[in-house]
């Protein structure tokens, strides 16, 4: 969809790719950058130049970028010693500091001066979904648009046919505080897990006496509470996110491990997959403060994202794939550029002073609807950054929202042990 | 907040900095100059001072912070919850009433130990270098809470610890090539606007590079310049990327701009989801305007799916659809079947003289059939990406252009409004619709009925309306 100016160019962190940027940047003499290395790459060795090639290489061991950018060198020029560049790379240094306190961010919402504001949103509950005995900790809607699966703090995950209000499924798990629920996308199946540190994949049966609780088939196991789960774009893989700082990849059928991620230094509290082209990655973010993107054939860890100020709730892409957002207990919610590589626009508000436990996109990626701890959900307006209504009537703190996959309606689930379907 | 924090019962993190922004908005209200009036209210034989009412609380909340007056309400129902507020009147009763009756401010002892480690905490690290205010807090419940005051401390100092612990030793070093870029001057374009590109990561960690190659900074000037402008155009440009898809969308938005002829949720008519199901025999045209945003909206329809074969039918170029699809199977299917897939693939598409023989550079080629030797999820990733871009960049421009997809559109039905009903107060029926799970177990003859009405045998009811 985008039309990338450097053609033939991927400047996206963590993958080697030999990049003709001397195509790009004419003229050919040069080129830079560098720089640095961290304590752990030891290639600090002086660029040497194959003629014409340059290599844009980032190593992630999380802190080092060794980007060896080389063409035609020259040698050093007479009279120049180690010791007067080093020199005068702390002068250079130095002026930075003072450029930088000079400069202004580029953000998303200085460049969305000229949209048209969104026009103030009356949004009601339209249903209301009682039925749960205790706090409903998480949902996921089902393709089908008016299905969701909920699942609460006592052990049961209910199946809904929203629109009617029938409650359709119940299940119950051994176990108490169960996190995370996920809809599989034929919408044969749902996935739950939590406080047992596993996640299991229940069928759901058409014959309406059997026990559905029966079929439930163990697929993840981790060391400590599963946090949030997803299937990937069919029924037989299965990824979760777990409190024991790891995500992973699992086979449904067989149960075992397709790949795990590491690098999260504290529980992961979410997950979600990206929903591009290519299909290869997600995001996840934790308590460690930090959002990090993942491969998911490789386990790499491609780009991080460390501006949260407290643990991150939630993580959720932008309808495009090139962005996503996140919610954090520092009261604000966050929108990351990941071409860009960089956080472009931050939802804050002075009244808000509760921390966000859940965000999600409208269809066209316009809206942020975010759900805070002090019972209300926020909806933000994305490119300009101001707060475009908030929703009351939830009694406690609401746990998750998540608009409906044809983008008609919002369900918010909460402490209050019901869940609402809300509309314009 | 995590389950652990819960169980361990030190909600501490999380609700530190909601009690700390908290106490900054009792602060401000009780600032003499900024803050609420507050008078001495008489209570039986006692008198209360500083003394405030509740709609004194809420208009100052809205202006404060300007905010409408149901939140300003519901924030001040959150400090009356927490405790920073106490209603006179009905001591019991937590809620903030938005009329005469009296509170006034008071912190719960539950607080105590929290805002104790607070103002501990900042102590040890700015050493005794407290504002006024928090001084004068500091010595207050140093004396009403003696007994637990060694407790606080240790408390204090085992959170400032792992909090540096959990602060990031090093940062990322590509901030030292964006600030190289900005050591120099300005990019010499001024036609640019006046921000420039910028990681909003802190600076630090540019001293680890102490052993910087020694030609690096003989080519810096030239090299900078022209990278930088590249750099702050890019960013820019795709920023704008956000809001042209933004815009693109927003049409299509139901919850922005309603959707035709009524959203379900409100009008209890689910013909929305019936003329829109997987396969109909006349689309919308909304549905058919977004196959042309972007090949992976088209292939992600199924009707535009099978259109789109269609066309290339057409064109004698349909096996590279099928090999797509083929390869999509293998990735996401089941694990104990994809060295068979694999094969199967191999001998429609890939063996020479292949009845559906797909064209591939022959560089992927080899890697690929390298790689089916040893079959794996991943093994037909190179090819299907290649095969996904030439589709995409060869035949979706022309099917776009093709009479074919032309006519779609104009056949495209627009969905009529539907009428508001006569009775507004009459609740329609609310039909149920087959389970997926029921859908798919009834074969594939099941996708061709409409999945609105409940037709296979499951009871339409009608849920009660709660």
């Amino acid at each position: 969809m985008s039309q990338d100016p450097l053609e033939g160019c991927r400047i996206s962190a963590g993958k080697k790719s030999a990049v003709s940027l001397g195509k790009a940047l004419h003229p050919p003499n040069l080129l830079v950058v560098v720089e640095g290395t961290c304590g752990a790459c030891v290639a600090a060795s002086p660029v040497s130049a194959p003629e014409g090639s340059c290599s844009y290489n980032v190593a992630h061991h999380h802190l080092c970028v060794c980007v060896r950018v080389c063409m035609a060198w020259q040698g050093l020029q007479k009279g120049e010693t180690l010791a007067s560049l080093k020199q005068e790379s702390e002068n250079l240094r130095r002026k930075l500091e003072e450029e930088r306190g000079k400069l202004t961010d580029v953000e998303l919402h200085q460049v969305a001066e000229k949209v048209e504001t969104v026009a103030a949103l009356s949004i009601k509950t339209r249903r209301v979904l009682k039925g749960h005995g205790n706090k409903v900790l998480s949902m996921d809607w089902c393709k089908d648009k008016r299905r969701l699966v909920s699942s609460s703090q006592d052990g049961k995950v209910i199946v809904w046919d929203a629109f009617t209000l029938n409650k359709e499924h119940g299940i119950t798990l051994p176990c108490t505080w169960v996190m995370a629920c996920a809809y599989a996308p034929s919408g044969c199946a749902v996935a739950c897990g939590g406080l047992d540190n596993k996640c299991s994949v229940v069928p759901l049966s058409l014959d309406r006496n059997e026990n559905v609780t029966a079929k439930k088939k163990s697929v993840a196991m981790h060391t400590n509470y599963v946090s949030g789960c997803s299937f990937t774009n069919s029924d037989m893989q299965l990824l979760t996110s777990s409190g024991d700082g790891t995500c992973a990849l699992w086979d449904v059928e067989s149960g075992q491990l397709l790949q795990s991620f590491h690098g999260h230094t504290a529980d992961v509290l979410s997950l979600d997959l990206a929903p591009s082209e290519t299909g290869n990655t997600f995001v996840s973010g934790g308590c460690d403060m930090k959002a990090n993107v993942w491969d998911m054939r490789s386990g790499q860890n491609i780009q991080s994202f460390d501006n949260h100020q407290s643990d991150i709730n939630c993580v959720k892409y932008y309808p495009s794939g090139d962005a996503f957002a996140s919610a954090s207990d520092d009261a604000t919610c966050r929108f990351y550029d990941l071409r860009a590589d960089r956080e472009v626009a931050v939802y804050q508000k002075d009244s808000i002073i509760f921390g966000a436990s859940s965000v999600d996109f409208s269809l066209s990626g316009r809206l942020l609807f975010a759900g805070y701890n002090d019972y209300t959900i926020n909806v933000w307006d994305v490119l300009k950054g101001t707060r475009v209504s908030v929703l009351f009537g939830h009694e406690n703190r609401v746990s998750r929202v998540r608009v409906s996959p044809d983008g008609t309606a919002l369900c918010s689930a909460s402490w209050d042990n019901t869940l609402r379907v809300s509309r314009t | 907040m995590t389950i652990n924090t819960q169980v361990r019962g030190g909600l501490l993190r999380e609700q530190m900095s909601c009690f700390r922004k908290m106490e900054k908005v009792i602060v401000a209200m009780q600032d003499p100059d900024m803050g609420i009036k507050m008078r001495n209210q008489r209570l039986l034989i006692t008198v209360i001072p500083h003394a405030m009412t509740g709609v004194d609380v809420i208009t100052w909340l809205t202006q404060k912070y300007r905010i409408g007056e149901e939140e300003a309400l519901h924030l001040g129902g959150m400090l009356v919850r927490y405790g920073y507020i106490y209603p006179l009147k009905e001591p019991r009763c937590l809620v903030l009433q938005p009329d005469d009756s009296f509170s006034v401010f008071f912190y719960s002892s539950f607080h105590f130990p929290s805002s104790a480690i607070f103002l501990a905490k900042k102590n040890i690290r700015k050493q005794g270098e407290l504002m006024e205010h928090e001084k004068e807090r500091y010595s207050l419940l140093h004396k009403r809470i003696n007994h637990t005051w060694d407790f606080v401390v240790m408390q204090a100092r085992e959170q400032l610890r792992t909090s540096k612990q959990r602060r990031k030793a090093d940062r990322i070093v590509l901030e030292c090539q964006e600030q190289a870029y900005w050591l120099i001057n300005r990019p010499p374009v001024r036609s640019l606007p006046q921000f420039c590109y910028q990681h909003g990561r802190n600076f630090g960690g540019g001293g680890q590079g102490g052993t910087c190659p020694p030609h690096f900074f003989q080519k810096v000037r030239d090299a900078i310049t022209l990278k930088t402008f590249l750099v702050l155009y890019i960013s820019v440009f795709y920023i704008c990327l956000f809001v042209k898809y933004c815009e693109q969308y927003q049409d299509h938005d139901p919850i922005m701009l309603g959707c035709l002829p009524s959203n379900p949720w409100i009008s209890d008519d689910s013909a929305y989801w019936t003329i829109n199901t997987e396969i109909v025999l006349v689309p919308t045209r909304l549905r058919v305007e977004r196959w042309s945003f972007s090949f992976m909206e088209l292939l992600s329809d199924p009707m535009g799916r099978k259109e789109f074969m269609t066309y290339l039918e057409k064109e004698f170029s349909a096996e590279n659809l099928y090999f797509w699809q083929a390869c999509e199977e293998i990735r996401h299917g089941e694990s104990s079947k994809i060295p068979q897939k694999v094969e199967d693939v191999y001998k429609n598409f890939l063996a020479p003289g292949a009845s559906r023989w797909v064209n591939i550079d022959s560089k992927t080629m080899d890697k690929t059939l390298e790689g089916i030797k040893r079959p794996h999820r991943f093994v037909l990733d190179d090819a299907q990406m290649h095969i996904y871009f030439l589709m995409k960049k060869d035949s979706y421009p022309r099917f776009l252009k093709s009479d074919l997809y032309k006519n779609m559109l104009s056949r495209a039905m627009v969905p009529q409004e539907s009428k508001k009903s006569v009775f507004p107060f009459m609740r329609r029926q609310r039909h149920s619709s087959p389970s997926p799970a029921q859908v798919v177990a009834h074969g594939t003859e099941e996708d061709e009925r409409t999945g609105g009405v409940g037709q296979a045998g499951t009871n339409s009811t009608t849920g009660a309306r709660v």
